[in-house]
């Protein structure tokens, strides 16, 4: 088997994602993965989520935009999009707080530009809530979506 | 299993598209009234020429086949984006792509 090939199989089956793509070339070696934080995505309470990313005293800002229809038309994707003008940005989390598990997602971010979008599963009518780490500091903004047709199955 | 992915990069955003069920677990089969165990993605990787811009971890709150679009600064035109997944299962996915 030629040399490279094997590096990269070996990569990919030994050290998992990261290895895979330090192997592949897709990241610098030493760069590591976020950690999955299962405190904070089984938490079942909005407030135990915040507390578990480090985010129980973030404070209100009018520098994050939540964008979220009023009314969501399905339950089950809901866009999401959140606009800061703050910077230094570090992370995001994005919760819906009325999910049976609230914490959605967490992105660490380096280089960004104000603007992230995704969609999201809404189990009923809730605010959407995306805290922003940015200098050091938490900061947080909501938007209430009425949902009519739950989208978590639970 | 390799899990598919859609990457785009252009004007200074990226877009990953992750076909994946994204079950969270709480979900049951009408027929058959069991529970559908939770598969979904966990990590999300992107890379710039190398350096990582976004790693998220994700949830099965996030809708099925996840869609995420983000602003990064510095992009520019002939950058090469990577981008990378693994779900809860330890399957992964990934795309290259050209800024453009």
């Amino acid at each position: 088997m030629n040399a490279t090939r094997r590096q990269v199989l070996k990569g990919a089956a030994s050290a998992g994602l990261v290895g895979a793509a330090v192997a592949a070339g897709l990241l610098q070696p030493g760069q590591a993965l976020a950690d999955w934080n299962s405190a904070g995505f089984n938490a079942t309470k909005a407030a135990d989520a915040l507390a578990a990313i480090g985010a129980g005293s973030a404070v209100d800002s009018k520098d994050i935009t939540v964008k979220a229809p009023d009314i969501a038309e399905n339950g089950a994707v809901v866009p999401v999009e959140v606009t800061t003008t703050l910077p230094n940005v570090e992370s995001i989390a994005i919760l819906s707080e009325k999910n049976t598990n609230p914490l959605v997602s967490q992105y660490t971010l380096t280089d960004f530009d104000g603007f992230l979008s995704t969609r999201i599963k809404m189990g009923a009518t809730a605010n959407v809530r995306a805290v922003v780490k940015a200098g050091g500091k938490y900061y947080t903004a909501a938007k209430e979506v009425k949902v009519t047709v739950g989208g978590c199955g639970g | 299993m390799a899990i598919p992915m859609k990457l785009r990069a252009s004007n200074g955003e990226i877009k990953i598209l992750v076909s994946h069920p994204s079950e969270n677990g709480l979900r049951k089969d009408a027929k058959s009234g069991q529970v559908i165990p939770a598969h979904f993605i966990k990590n999300a990787v992107v890379a710039v020429n190398g350096k990582t811009v976004m790693d998220a971890s994700w949830g099965g709150g996030m809708s099925k086949d996840p869609y995420l679009a983000f602003k990064v600064r510095g992009m520019k035109a002939g950058d090469k984006v990577t981008a990378s997944v693994e779900d809860n299962t330890g399957d992964k996915g990934s795309a290259e792509a050209v800024a453009g």
